[in-house]
C-alpha cells in the first residue's frame, strides 16, 4: 500500500512555512479526492470565512486510484467559492494528479496570504517559496507557463498551475490553468490564489507506488485498459473530442444560443466538432494516465495586420463548453471567431463558461438599454462581434471600471446592479452550462453540489426521456439524479475522470481497491458516495445556501427545451424531493 | 529473432504516459521511479513530444563508461548488473540521448531491456518492437 498517499502537505503562505500531516483517515476511509477534500474544508475553513481572505484554504487532492489505473487522471480542488459564496469544487486533468501523487502527497492544503507575490515549487519532498514579483501582472498566463517551464526542473514529470491577471485582480470566476490547456475553471479558484498572492504552483515527482497484490493489479490494469481503448468513449472523445456534442445538441434544439433566446443555429454551427476537426485540428493530447486523449487543439493561423506573409499560429484548446459559451451564447458565426475568444480568456485566466454567459447577458442588457456606452466605455456589444468581446474580456480581467468590476462578479451581481434578472442565466450564482435539454439538466444546475452539468448529468436523463418518449414524475427524476450524483462522489474521491463512469461501476472499483489491499464492498462504496454528497451539501448550508429558496432564471423556463417549456412547479417539486434526501429524511431504494 | 524497441511515429504521441507507467509495472509497482522510458514536451505541448528510450546501440557508450563493468552487452541493448553498480552515474553522462534513466531511491541506472511492454500499452502506435538488422 502506498503510505505516501496519506501525507497532506500543509503550506502556510503567511509564515512561508510548510509541513506534512499524516491523515490516513482521509484516504483509507474517504478514498481521497472529494471525500477527503470536503472533510478538510469543513475542518479548516471557518464558518463565514471571507473567500478571498487568508483563512480560506485551497485544497488539492488526489485519491487511491490516481496514477495507478487508466483514466484516474483528475485532481479535485476544494475551497470556499468567491463566486457563489459557498462550496467551491473544481476538477482538472493534465499532469497535476500524476505529479502530486508521484511527489508523495495525497493532498496539498494552502492557506494564509503571502506579503509579496510568490509561487510554490514542490519537487518531491522539497518545498520552496519563490519570488513571483516579476511574473505578477504579466499580460498572458501562457508566458508565465513558458517561463516556469524553463526555470523549474522536472520536465516530463511535473504540473505547472498558474493564474492570469483575472486571478490576480480578483475576478470571482478566475480560473487556474494547468499545462496551458487544462483548467480548474469554475467557481473562482484563480481568485482565491490571487488573493493569497500565489501566482503559480509547480509540482514534480517520479516516485514509485507500491501495490499489494501485483499479479491481480497487473491483470486488472490490462483488462481496464483494453476495455477503455475498445470503448465507444474512446472513439467518440478521441476523434472529435467533447466538441462532438455541438452538432447533435444544435440538431435537437438544446444548444443555448444568444443568451438562450434560441436553442439552435439554422444549420450546423461553424464550430461543430466535425468542422473544427476538418479545418483546424492541430494536435490531440491526453491527461497523464489516460488513453483517450480527448484534448483537442486547434491551430489558428492569423495573418499579421501589417506585415505581409507573416502569420501567427496559435494553438487553442477547444471543448464543448467553451464553444457553447463563447460561441453559441454570443451568436458567433465563424470558427476563428470563437477560437480567438477561447484564446483570449485563457491568456487572462477567466473561466470560459462564465465569461461567455456574462458577455451574453451584457449584450442583451445593452440591446435593451439597461446599460449604455457610458458603462461599457464606448463599446457596443452585439451578437457575433468578436472584436468587441475580445476587448471586453480584457477589461473584465483588468477590472478597469466599476461596470467591468461588476461584470467580473458574474451575471447575478450584474443583474442586481443593472436589472435584467429574467435573462441572467445563473443557478445558485454559477453561470449556465451548455445543455438546454429539459428538466433534468435544469435540476442538475439548480441542485448539484457545484451547480455544474457534471454533478448529476440531468442532460443525459433528458436525452434518454426524449428518445423513449417518456416523462418521469418529478420525485422519480429527483431520486435518479441524487443517486447519480452520489455515485459520482465515489469516482471524484478515487479520483477517476467522469468520462470513465461506464468503465468504473462499483464492482470494478471494489476490484481495483482489492488489488491495492483494501476490501470495500459495493454497499459500503455506495453509502460513502451518499455521505460525501451530504457533507458537501452541509458545507453549503453552513455557508447560507438554501435549496428551497434558489431562484430559477425566467429565461430558462420561457425558452422551450426539446421536450417543451419546463414547468416551474415540476422543478420545485423535484427540488423539494432532493432537499429531503440531502437533509437525510429518507434513503434511496435498494441501497439500504 | 532479437527485437528492439523503436519510436516509430512520435507525431502521434499524446503524452498519456501509459508507456512509462507500463514500464514501472514490470516491477509490480505504479509510478515512474524505475521507468526506462520518458516523455517530455519539445517546449510546449502544442509542439509535440520527445520519447526518450534506449536505442540499443551496436557499440554502447554507457557500457564503455562504466568503471566497474556493471553494464554488459545483451542480445539487444545492454544488461545492468545492479550488484556491481556503484551508482556513479558515468553511464548517464555517456548516453548522448539521455536514455539512461536514474532510480533516485535505489541510486541505480534504469536502462530499457527492449521487452516491448510499453508498446503493448501505447494506444497510438508511437512505439513498436522491430527486428534488429545486423546488430
Amino acid at each position: 500500500m502506498d503510505r505516501l498517499l496519506t501525507r497532506v502537505l500543509r503550506v502556510d503562505l503567511t509564515k512561508k512555512r510548510s509541513w506534512v500531516e499524516e491523515r490516513p483517515d482521509l484516504f483509507w476511509e474517504r478514498l481521497g479526492g472529494t471525500g477527503a477534500g470536503i472533510e478538510l474544508l469543513h475542518e479548516l475553513c471557518p464558518t463565514g470565512a471571507d473567500p478571498v481572505g487568508p483563512e480560506n484554504p485551497v485544497i488539492l487532492a488526489v485519491g487511491l486510484l490516481s496514477s495507478l489505473y487508466p483514466l484516474a487522471s483528475k485532481t479535485v480542488a476544494l475551497f470556499k467559492s468567491p463566486h457563489t459564496g459557498n462550496l467551491g469544487e473544481s476538477h482538472c486533468g493534465g499532469r497535476t494528479a500524476f505529479a502530486l501523487r508521484l511527489a508523495g502527497y495525497g493532498a496539498v492544503v494552502i492557506d494564509g496570504r503571502s506579503d509579496l507575490p510568490v509561487y510554490l515549487a514542490v519537487h518531491g519532498g522539497k518545498v520552496q517559496f519563490r519570488d513571483a514579483r516579476t511574473l505578477w501582472g504579466m499580460a498572458s498566463s501562457v508566458t508565465v507557463g513558458r517561463i516556469l517551464r524553463d526555470t523549474e526542473p522536472g520536465s516530463g514529470y511535473r504540473t505547472i498551475l498558474r493564474i492570469g491577471r483575472a486571478g490576480e485582480r480578483g475576478v470571482t470566476y478566475a480560473a487556474v490553468i494547468a499545462e496551458t490547456y487544462r483548467h480548474f475553471g469554475r467557481l473562482g479558484l484563480g481568485a482565491v490564489l490571487g488573493s493569497k498572492n500565489l501566482k503559480a504552483i509547480v509540482v514534480s515527482g517520479k516516485g514509485a507506488l507500491p501495490v499489494a497484490e501485483v499479479g491481480r493489479y497487473q491483470g486488472l490494469y490490462r483488462k481496464l485498459h483494453e476495455r477503455a481503448v475498445r470503448s465507444d468513449l474512446m472513439k467518440k472523445y478521441h476523434n472529435l473530442g467533447t466538441a462532438q456534442n455541438v452538432a447533435p445538441l444544435n440538431e435537437i434544439g438544446a444548444l443555448p444560443v444568444k443568451n438562450l433566446q434560441a436553442t439552435r443555429y439554422p444549420g450546423e454551427p461553424a464550430f461543430s466538432g466535425e468542422k473544427l476537426a476538418a479545418g483546424y485540428l492541430g494536435r490531440r493530447l491526453a491527461c497523464a494516465g489516460c488513453p483517450v486523449a480527448c484534448i483537442h487543439l486547434a491551430a489558428l493561423r492569423e495573418p499579421h495586420p501589417e506585415e505581409p506573409y507573416f502569420y501567427k499560429t496559435t494553438f487553442v484548446s477547444y471543448d464543448h463548453e467553451p464553444l457553447y459559451a463563447l460561441g453559441a451564447m454570443l451568436g458567433v458565426e465563424d470558427a476563428p471567431g470563437v477560437l480567438k475568444l477561447i484564446d483570449a480568456v485563457g491568456h487572462v485566466g477567466l473561466d470560459a463558461m462564465t465569461a461567455g454567459v456574462v458577455l451574453a447577458w451584457a449584450t442583451e442588457a445593452f440591446a435593451q438599454g439597461l446599460i449604455a456606452e457610458t458603462e461599457t466605455g464606448g463599446l457596443r456589444p452585439r451578437w457575433g462581434d468578436v472584436a468587441v468581446y475580445r476587448e471586453m474580456i480584457r477589461r473584465i480581467a483588468d477590472r478597469t471600471t466599476d461596470f467591468y468590476r461588476v461584470l467580473g462578479e458574474g451575471v447575478r451581481a450584474a443583474a442586481e446592479r443593472y436589472g435584467g434578472e429574467e435573462f441572467a442565466l445563473h443557478f445558485g450564482g454559477n453561470e449556465m452550462p451548455g445543455y438546454h435539454t429539459g428538466p433534468g439538466a435544469l435540476l442538475t444546475y439548480l441542485s448539484g453540489a457545484r451547480h455544474s452539468h457534471l454533478d448529476s448529468a440531468g442532460y443525459a436523463l433528458d436525452q434518454e426521456a426524449l428518445r423513449q418518449g417518456t416523462e418521469l414524475a418529478p420525485e422519480a427524476l429527483a431520486r435518479r439524479l441524487v443517486a447519480e450524483e452520489a455515485r459520482r462522489q465515489v469516482l471524484s474521491s478515487l479520483v477517476v475522470c467522469f468520462f470513465a463512469r461506464g468503465l468504473y461501476d462499483l464492482g470494478t472499483v471494489r476490484e481495483c481497491l482489492g488489488a491495492l489491499g483494501m476490501e470495500r464492498d459495493e454497499t459500503t462504496l455506495a453509502r460513502l458516495g451518499e455521505e460525501v454528497l451530504r457533507r458537501k451539501h452541509a458545507f453549503k448550508v453552513r455557508e447560507g445556501f438554501d435549496l428551497g429558496k434558489i431562484s430559477i432564471p425566467e429565461r430558462a423556463l420561457a425558452t422551450p427545451a426539446p421536450g417543451g417549456a419546463v414547468d416551474e412547479a415540476y422543478l420545485r417539486r423535484a427540488l423539494g424531493e432532493m432537499n429531503r434526501w440531502l437533509e437525510g429524511r429518507y434513503e434511496l431504494e435498494g441501497q439500504d | 529473432m532479437a527485437k528492439r524497441l523503436a519510436v516509430v511515429d512520435v507525431e502521434r504521441c499524446v503524452d498519456c504516459l501509459l508507456c512509462a507507467q507500463a514500464c514501472a509495472r514490470r516491477f509490480g509497482e505504479g509510478g515512474c521511479a524505475r521507468s526506462a522510458i520518458a516523455v517530455r514536451s519539445t517546449g510546449g505541448m502544442e509542439r509535440g513530444f520527445v520519447v526518450v528510450v534506449c536505442r540499443a546501440c551496436a557499440d554502447p557508450p554507457c557500457l564503455h563508461a562504466c568503471p566497474v563493468g556493471a553494464i554488459e552487452k545483451a542480445p539487444v541493448g545492454v544488461k545492468v548488473r545492479l550488484e556491481r553498480c556503484i551508482g556513479c552515474k558515468a553511464c548517464v553522462a555517456a548516453c548522448a540521448i539521455g536514455a539512461v534513466q536514474w532510480d533516485e531511491e535505489g541510486g541505480k541506472p534504469v536502462i530499457c531491456v527492449h521487452c516491448g511492454l510499453c508498446a503493448r500499452f501505447c494506444p497510438y502506435g508511437v512505439l513498436a518492437l522491430e527486428e534488429v538488422d545486423g546488430g
